[in-house]
């Protein structure tokens, strides 16, 4: 056994103070320490994007990250960004659009998708695939999400 | 699966890490960016004791022109370089290469120098090194020094850097007049590592190309600088005949081997056809 070492963040708003194996990546620390199974684990080698969690507000994969590397972070996960209703029509548009079928990597999606219409507020139908080129998802063909992501933007561009 | 125990240190500065490194006994990894290193420690292809994160050294994140020189720290993001107005007018070859390496989520953390130190054989940046001439930046604890890129990447993964070594920045020379570069890549999905790939500069003035660097990816255990094809371009105007010719050259230049995801007769192939758009693109 190694060491465990004292980790202060900020998870969700909330400051969160955990004593961690080195050894913990980011999204098991979230998903066993604190309990916020939202984040998906899918190929734990930063292909498939099931992990992708926020901090200091990029996406990142939580599968590449050591829990120690988020002391003085903060970290967003799929439960804060849907409590506090950032991403609301973005998954409004995704049920719409049936563009979650078996879940497994529609957290990864919504935080990418969200993370694109903060960098751009209106990309092409190939930008949106670009972005979301590192997220898998094996049920829905891909469409309904491009879909889904395009109109959120549209929605978003006229409401502005 | 998960990686085995390890502890894990975060230096502040590049002398502790440098003493860090030389007083382990060889059971230790440098952490950057991490997006290679975490999935080989997940994988349990290296099980390290101590894990050194040179993510607090400050100085070496950050991007600067001094002088003809563009400056890029080791742990400059790959996000950061993609959108960097500094790279983009001095250094074009390496903002049109940014957006081929792996996904937005990726290059928020992966670092420059990190890409460099791996020495992926597939990897885009060590390609576009070699083309524009390059020096990348060591330090250890008997001081700095500095080596050319094509003489740092030595075969597979394999590079100048000792164990007790840092790379510290890449010092690229800022584009210098009438230079153009091409970036051409296959991939099966965008952001995937590269089938074949090719990193072009030259001097350009008209058709004409002279001092033309090829440095092709993904076709041998380091980035390959297409010499004989550079030659018989040399003071050429770029135009179909050429480009059959210099395409021809290239089959003595390289030497592909077959991986994962195409064979080497394919690697040939993809080899040409992506010098002919590049050399198109040079003049366009
Ligand atoms: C799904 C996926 C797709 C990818 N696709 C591509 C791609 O298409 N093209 C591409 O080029 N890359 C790709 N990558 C890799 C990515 O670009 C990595 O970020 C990069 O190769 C390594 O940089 P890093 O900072 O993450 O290094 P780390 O993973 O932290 O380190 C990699 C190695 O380099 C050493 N190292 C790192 N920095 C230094 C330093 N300053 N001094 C000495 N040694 C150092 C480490 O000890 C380690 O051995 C991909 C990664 C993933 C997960
Ligand atoms: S679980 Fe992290 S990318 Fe697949
Ligand atoms: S909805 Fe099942 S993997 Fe995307």
């Amino acid at each position: 056994m190694t060491n465990r070492i004292e980790i202060n963040t900020t998870v969700n708003g909330e400051t969160v103070s955990r004593m961690v194996e080195p050894r913990t990546n980011l999204v098991d620390f979230v998903r066993y320490d604190l309990e916020l199974t939202g984040s998906h684990v899918g190929c734990e080698h930063g292909v498939c994007g099931a992990c992708t969690i926020r901090l200091n507000g990029e996406i990142v994969r939580g599968c590449l990250m050591l829990a120690v590397q988020a002391d003085g972070g903060l970290v967003e996960t799929i439960e804060g960004l849907s409590e506090n209703g950032k991403i609301s029509d973005l998954q409004e548009q995704f049920l719409i659009r049936n563009a979650g079928q078996c879940g497994s990597c529609t957290p990864g999606m919504l935080l990418t998708a969200d993370a694109l219409l903060e960098s751009n507020a209106s990309p092409t139908r190939m930008e949106i695939r670009e972005f979301i080129s590192g997220n898998y998802c094996r049920c829905t063909g891909f469409e309904a999400i491009i879909d889904a992501i395009e109109k959120t933007a549209q929605t978003r561009q006229k409401e502005r | 699966m998960k990686p085995s125990p390890f502890d894990y240190v975060k230096p502040a500065s590049l002398g502790e890490a440098l003493s860090l490194l030389s007083d382990s006994d060889g059971e230790v990894a440098v952490l950057a960016g991490g997006q290679s290193l975490m999935p080989t420690l997940n994988m349990r292809l290296s099980s390290p004791s101590l894990l050194i994160d040179i993510n607090g050294i400050t100085e070496l994140d950050g991007i600067e022109v001094v002088e003809d020189v563009i400056r890029i720290g080791a742990l400059t993001r790959h996000q950061v370089v993609q959108s960097s107005a500094d790279i983009a007018q001095h250094a074009p070859l390496i903002a049109m290469a940014m957006p081929h390496i792996a996904h937005p989520a990726i290059r928020n953390r992966g670092t420059f120098g990190g890409s460099i130190a791996l020495a992926d054989p597939a990897a885009e940046l060590p390609a576009c090194l070699c083309a524009l001439g390059a020096t990348i930046e060591i330090a250890g604890n008997k001081g700095r020094r500095t080596v050319s890129a094509v003489d740092f990447f030595k075969d597979l993964y394999e590079t100048d850097l000792a164990d007790d070594e840092l790379l510290t920045a890449v010092e690229i020379p800022v584009l210098a007049d009438g230079y153009r570069s091409a970036f051409e890549e296959l991939a099966r999905r965008h952001g995937d590592y590269a089938m074949t790939g090719l990193a072009a500069h030259g001097l350009i003035d008209g058709d004409k190309v002279s001092d033309l660097r090829l440095a092709f990816f993904a076709v041998g255990g380091t980035p390959v600088l297409a010499k004989n094809a550079a030659a018989v371009a040399e003071g050429k105007n770029i135009g179909d005949e050429m480009i059959s010719a210099v395409q021809s050259a290239l089959e003595k230049d390289l030497d592909p081997f077959d991986d994962l995801n195409c064979s080497a007769a394919v690697k040939m192939l993809y080899a040409k056809e992506l010098t002919s758009r590049a050399l198109k693109a040079l003049i366009r």
